[in-house]
């Protein structure tokens, strides 16, 4: 979805802003969220590229003011309600008011806390061979989904160069919708940055993207 | 089920607490009431970030490919396979790519859609990696986000972001600083700061104040 999520190229937002020996969290409420956020999402609430697209629908107003922490709040939220997982008369009392629905992996306990420091495996056997090699040019789609997608606005219409092949994944514009894994093949796509920015662009600079299959086409 | 109001290590009056920590809370309340997660567990996972997952573990790697040019040459051709061979760094999903820093080009990482980081190798992103400044502009104007680090990078010198869009994560290996001839791995791994790894930042120098 063209959401206000795709920030690339955007101007306006000012200076980055480091923050010298910044704490790990700034409040103690973030880490909570972001332990629920891991602890539902290993229990099979719901996956990874689902969680993106509830945050990245969140209001435009609000998703630009809330920080990391409570955009992930928002969307686990709603995520949860919406999925059936709890209601909004249990959000606005703040108690369960009936039992809990059936988790795909069961409840997260302390024997499953090892599981989610390491990354999930996304890598799936590959359904066909793959359309494009090493070198190959190609064409980023100009395509408009108003579903979730990871390919970002400004490389759409934009000619780059296969550079990596990872193998297949899963495909987060399916998976994000619950309508399957779909594995894609997936390649580092390198572009020039003046073909992105145009001539007053910087002429030293190459930015890539990992573009699934269904993103490119030969050019 | 209980109606106990309070967590168990949260005793503050409710009077002192913002309205989002409020509604934490009571999130927090309902799904353990309902029996999805263990507060202890929740409790673990903090533990691990806080103590265990962090820059540290992306230092080694670095030290050791400053060191180690059979390990470099393979952390270069599979990331995560050359750091499974390292039992005492964090493990590392299947699909870490480390990219090198060279005296031609010089490699930066973002994700302009989310915040895609390399957890297991750097911990938790800072706030400015995931704040819209750095997501809009590190892909059109990377000389200018070096700037507000007060990194400046030799005009002649590509720049090459890699915006992170999908499971891949990439870890930049910086180059190793001048006058460290002889240092020990965990000498070097001192000096690569976390943004170094980021390629917002470069190593520390020998000598220079930290």
């Amino acid at each position: 979805m063209n959401g206000v999520h795709d920030m690339g190229g955007m101007d306006g937002f000012g200076k980055v802003d480091p923050e010298p020996n910044e704490p790990m969290f700034h409040e103690e409420w973030e880490s909570r969220v972001l332990a629920m956020v891991r602890a539902m999402g290993a229990a099979g609430a719901f996956n990874i590229d689902t969680s993106r697209f509830y945050r990245e629908t969140l209001p435009p107003h609000v998703y630009l003011s809330s920080s990391y922490y409570k955009k992930w709040f928002l969307g686990l939220e709603e995520m949860l309600i919406e999925k059936g997982y709890l209601t909004r008369e249990e959000v606005a009392d703040g108690h369960a008011m009936k039992p809990g629905k059936a988790l795909k992996h069961g409840k997260f306990d302390l024997a499953n806390v090892e599981r989610v420091m390491v990354r999930g495996k996304f890598a799936r056997p590959a359904p066909a061979s793959a359309k494009f090699n090493i070198g190959d040019r190609v064409r980023a789609r100009n395509i408009h989904p108003t579903t979730h997608t990871r390919l970002p606005r400004y490389v759409r219409g934009h000619v780059g160069v296969v550079e990596l092949n990872h193998g297949c994944h899963v495909f987060p514009d399916s998976a994000a919708m619950e309508l399957g894994e779909n594995p894609q093949w997936l390649y580092t796509v390198v572009f020039e940055g003046r073909d992105l920015w145009g001539a007053d662009g910087d002429p030293t600079l190459k930015v890539s993207i990992d573009a699934f299959e269904p993103y490119l086409d030969p050019a | 089920m209980s109606h106990d109001h309070d967590h168990h290590h949260h005793d503050h009056d409710h009077s002192e607490l913002s309205e989002t920590e409020l509604r934490v809370r009571a999130l927090e309340t309902i799904l353990t009431e309902k029996g999805y997660v263990e507060p202890a567990a929740l409790d673990a996972i903090i533990q691990a970030y806080e103590t265990r997952i962090g820059p540290h573990n992306g230092a080694r790697v670095v030290a050791k490919a400053w060191t180690d040019p059979a390990f470099k040459k393979a952390l270069l051709e599979d990331g995560s396979k050359a750091i499974g061979t390292l039992g005492h760094v964090s493990r590392v999903g299947d699909h870490l790519v480390v990219v090198e820093n060279t005296p031609e080009r010089h490699n930066m990482v973002v994700c302009t859609l989310c915040s895609c980081y390399p957890w297991e190798m750097l911990g938790l992103p800072p706030v400015w990696y995931k704040a819209a400044p750095y997501r809009s502009r590190a892909v059109k104007d990377p000389r200018g986000v070096l700037a507000d680090f007060d990194v400046s990078v030799p005009k002649d010198i590509e720049i090459r972001v890699w915006d992170s869009t999908a499971e891949t994560r990439f870890l930049v290996l910086p180059m190793r600083p001048t006058g460290t001839e002889g240092w020990s791995e965990e000498q070097l791994a001192e000096l690569v700061t976390r943004d170094s790894m980021i390629g917002t930042g470069f190593p520390k120098t020998p000598g220079a104040p930290s």
